[in-house]
């Protein structure tokens, strides 16, 4: 090829990308054909690879009356609308938060400064993951277990969106903060005026990964629920899965499944552009 | 690090950062004092009284065969889930940079996985694979292949591994792609002109210059072998079958939510921040290579 670009000859690349293609997508290919079956027809082995009829029935099904057997599963809808509210609130929560404390960091001088900024900094090293019982006994003593409270007060504060918030503060030109105290403004107005909609691709970026990061929590939700009726989605789906004493109703923990990752694979594919921006500057 | 610039107020930085402030030391930092102050402590079966005991809870979980297991368990997890994560990726990414036509399609289908949460991976995955329904298992009986991953610990290893490299893919590939983007144009033309194969190229001239991403890469696959996978493994194997998937983070949740061990679980943890300490500090020390490079 010697370096050319030669859009004819190259069916190599073509045919390795289309291999990636099949290994990614095929995963979710099978998930959506048995959430359009009936339970005969998956049980059928092998199972057929195009969707069948029951997609209307599956879905609504899933959505309205959720799954049989020994976890007696909400219907999705209730959990659609538990993953929703904690990620939302977990998104936004979080980008105003850090947006709040970037600020006061990179804008103001004042004493324990530096202090606030490594507290904010060491959180990086403490994930939920390798602080389980502890916190989850603080959330028990603070009466906060089974509650929206409790499901996304603790995962706000972050200390990847204050960083990069405050990366990005650095570089606002000094002018515009000397033109606001000659104008008379205050550093809220400067904030609310100059600094939120300067940010506005920094907080498209991180929506959409914090939305992603919301509405994935698994082992936070597991641990602090234990009412069925504030389960999130994904949480949900393990449970309705049977251990073996009782089969499981794959049409609808598939059909539930393709429920559950449909909100964040739409915002990936809708946002692109932000998503690409806010991973990559995330990890800065 | 500091604006020349700044507002002068004494009062307000202070609540702007209280939020903050307030969550982090009511969920990080309390807990993970509670969490180091609960492993050098011991409590009697009936939670009457506690002592002190130092070390032991340390000694004790170092010198535990299944938590010692669990740990080369874990660095097997991890260096599996990374190696095939990072190289498809990288092959995926060097394809991706060659083709004009359907570029966008391919990229928005292979960063998919990134957007699904890890316990819904571990189902897709463990519906494939299932021997009751799942076409791969039906494909792979038809091989004479004899899988049972509920019974069998390499098999459910080795399903859990897949699943989890599945997944961290797309955010390789992305990173990849970026990274071979910002190799200078000049040095690969001139390595053509003076005759140099595709392959040859790849060897010389993109793997070295990628190889800030790499390691960047392997670091953030490491971590999250370690402590994201928590979904894929409880929703597919729950650390079955006997134990042969339970990993450290697993076992810390294990031991504490259900085996209801709190010093040996306190002392897991705080073994596992430490750990956490030591990536985060090499991906920092290399970030900041990166900023001068």
């Amino acid at each position: 090829m010697g370096g050319q670009v030669d859009t004819r000859s190259n069916w190599l690349p073509h045919l390795i990308l289309l291999i990636g293609v099949f290994i990614t997508a095929f995963p979710l290919w099978v998930t959506f054909v048995a959430s359009t079956l009936t339970p005969r027809e998956i049980a059928q082995t092998p199972m057929q690879m195009w969707p069948g009829p029951e997609l209307w029935r599956n879905y609504s099904q899933a959505l309205t009356q959720g799954s049989r057997g020994t976890y007696l599963s909400p219907p999705a809808m209730t959990l659609l609308f538990n993953s929703l509210v904690v990620a939302l609130v977990v998104t936004f929560g979080k980008i105003v938060v850090s947006l709040l404390s970037a600020f006061a960091v990179v804008f103001f001088k004042f004493p324990g400064r530096m202090f606030c900024f490594w507290m904010i900094f060491i959180t990086l090293m403490l994930p939920v993951e390798v602080r389980i019982l502890p916190t989850y006994k603080v959330v028990t003593d603070l009466n906060l277990l089974n509650s929206y409270t409790g499901l996304t007060l603790p995962l706000i504060a972050s200390a990847t969106a204050t960083l990069l918030f405050r990366q990005f503060f650095l570089t606002i030109p000094d002018e515009l903060v000397e033109a606001a105290k000659i104008d008379g403004a205050g550093p809220m107005r400067f904030f609310k005026d100059v600094v939120v909609p300067l940010s506005r691709t920094n907080i498209a970026a991180l929506f959409v990964i914090l939305f992603i990061y919301g509405w994935n929590q698994y082992l936070w939700p597991l641990l602090i629920t234990t009412s069925n009726s504030l389960d999130v989605i994904v949480v949900a789906i393990k449970k309705m899965i049977g251990t073996g004493a009782e089969p499981t109703d794959w049409h609808i923990v598939m059909s539930t499944t393709m429920l559950a990752l449909l909100p964040p694979v739409l915002v990936i594919i809708l946002m692109q552009k932000s998503f690409v921006k806010g991973l990559t500057d995330t990890e800065k | 690090m500091q604006r020349r610039v700044v507002f002068n107020d004494k009062l307000l930085p202070y609540l702007l950062l209280a939020p903050q402030l307030a969550v982090t030391l009511v969920f990080f930092f309390w807990p993970a004092g509670q969490a180091i102050q609960m492993s050098v402590l011991s409590q009697d079966p009936f939670g009457q009284s506690v002592t002190f005991v130092g070390l032991e809870n340390f000694r004790e979980v170092l010198a535990d065969p299944d938590y010692v297991a669990s740990f080369w368990r874990t660095l097997f997890f991890s260096a599996m889930v990374a190696v095939l994560a990072l190289v498809p990726a990288l092959v995926f990414a060097v394809m991706a940079e060659r083709v004009i036509r359907g570029a966008g399609f391919y990229r928005t289908i292979l960063v998919l996985p990134y957007a699904i949460a890890p316990a819904v991976a571990g189902v897709l995955w463990l519906f494939m694979f299932s021997p009751s329904v799942g076409i791969v298992a039906y494909w792979l009986k038809k091989l004479g292949v004899d899988w049972n991953p509920k019974l069998d610990g390499t098999d459910a290893m080795a399903l859990v591994i897949l699943a989890a490299a599945w997944k961290q893919i797309s955010y390789n590939f992305l990173f990849f792609l970026a990274g071979l983007q910002s190799i200078p144009r000049a040095l690969l033309e001139a390595a053509s002109i003076d005759g140099a194969s595709e392959w040859k190229k790849f060897w010389t001239i993109t793997f070295p210059l990628l190889s800030p991403t790499t390691f960047f890469l392997l670091v953030v696959n490491i971590v999250y072998a370690f402590f994201d996978t928590f979904g894929i493994i409880d929703a597919v194997t729950s650390g079955g079958p006997a134990k042969a998937t339970e990993v450290l983070v697993y076992k810390v949740y294990y031991d504490g939510v259900h085996a209801l061990n709190l010093g040996s679980s306190s002392a897991q943890s705080v073994i596992l921040m430490a750990i956490v300490i030591v990536l985060t500090a090499i991906q920092f020390r290399y970030v900041e290579r990166k900023v001068h490079y």
